[in-house]
């Protein structure tokens, strides 16, 4: 099954909207909750992120039996030092956007830690990709 | 425990989400950095925070928490509340700081 989201940058009001569908379609499909867990912690920051950062992006949930795939590209700043990124604590979040809760540069370090795979690309100026897997059986 | 015995034990006062007041409460986590709450607690836990945006019942709704509760008289968004009811997702709130509600709670969850 494929699921798509556009998610707009800026837009707080809607943040997590996409991971709330992608975790309702996967309780439908009966799909372990120790599983579900970890998608929604992964798909959420990925989600935030491009929110936070990007002006728009795109998300893509493929869901079959033996895996969760998601695929999360933006138009954005995208990130000059990506090792820099993963570096917990480290962010370029803004002042107001670090007042909300956010930006606590938690986001990337708890995504690497639910999925099973996860390989993140950007390009500075035009954008962000990222991309993580969570295995189901 | 259920958010409705904590609430009358620790005197909270009750926002919006009442429908969710029969919820079985496992823990408890204080934070007020939403990816540390998104990372770290679990479902059934109670979150305390003084962050009172929407994305607080977002998180709460997508971790499956009891209840949420606002420290220091802080008083949840329009927008926060309508989704509480939504989620049917207790917000609580308390005159006292995290410290101390923290406390109360932990001592209240393991007597």
């Amino acid at each position: 099954m494929d699921l798509t989201f556009q998610i707009q940058g800026g837009d707080f009001t809607s943040a997590g909207a996409a991971s709330s569908q992608v975790r309702r379609t996967l309780k439908e499909l009966g799909v372990d909750a120790s599983v579900i867990k970890r998608v929604v912690v992964a798909l959420y920051e990925a989600e935030v992120n491009i929110v936070a950062h990007a002006y728009k992006g795109e998300i893509m949930a493929q869901i079959s039996p033996e895996r969760v795939f998601l695929k999360l590209t933006d138009e954005g700043p995208g990130i000059p030092d990506i090792e820099k990124a993963m570096t917990p604590g480290y962010s370029t979040a803004s002042q107001e956007v670090r007042e909300m809760g956010f930006g606590a540069g938690m986001g990337l370090p708890n995504i690497s830690r639910n999925a099973d795979v996860f390989n993140i690309h950007s390009v500075p100026d035009r954008g962000t990709t990222v991309e993580i897997t969570i295995q189901i059986s | 425990m259920t958010v409705k015995e904590m609430a009358q034990t620790l005197e909270l006062k009750i926002f919006a989400g009442e429908e969710g007041l029969e919820k079985e409460i496992d823990g408890g986590y204080t934070s007020d950095l939403l990816s540390d709450v998104m990372g770290y607690a679990d479902a059934g836990y109670v979150w305390v925070t003084l962050q009172t945006h929407k994305n607080v019942m977002a998180i709460a709704s997508l971790k499956e928490l009891a209840a949420v509760v606002l420290v220091k008289g802080f008083e949840p968004d329009e927008d926060t509340m309508e989704l509480a009811r939504q989620e049917q997702i207790p917000i609580l709130g308390t005159t006292e700081q995290a410290f101390e509600i923290s406390g109360r709670l932990y001592q209240l969850l393991h007597p």
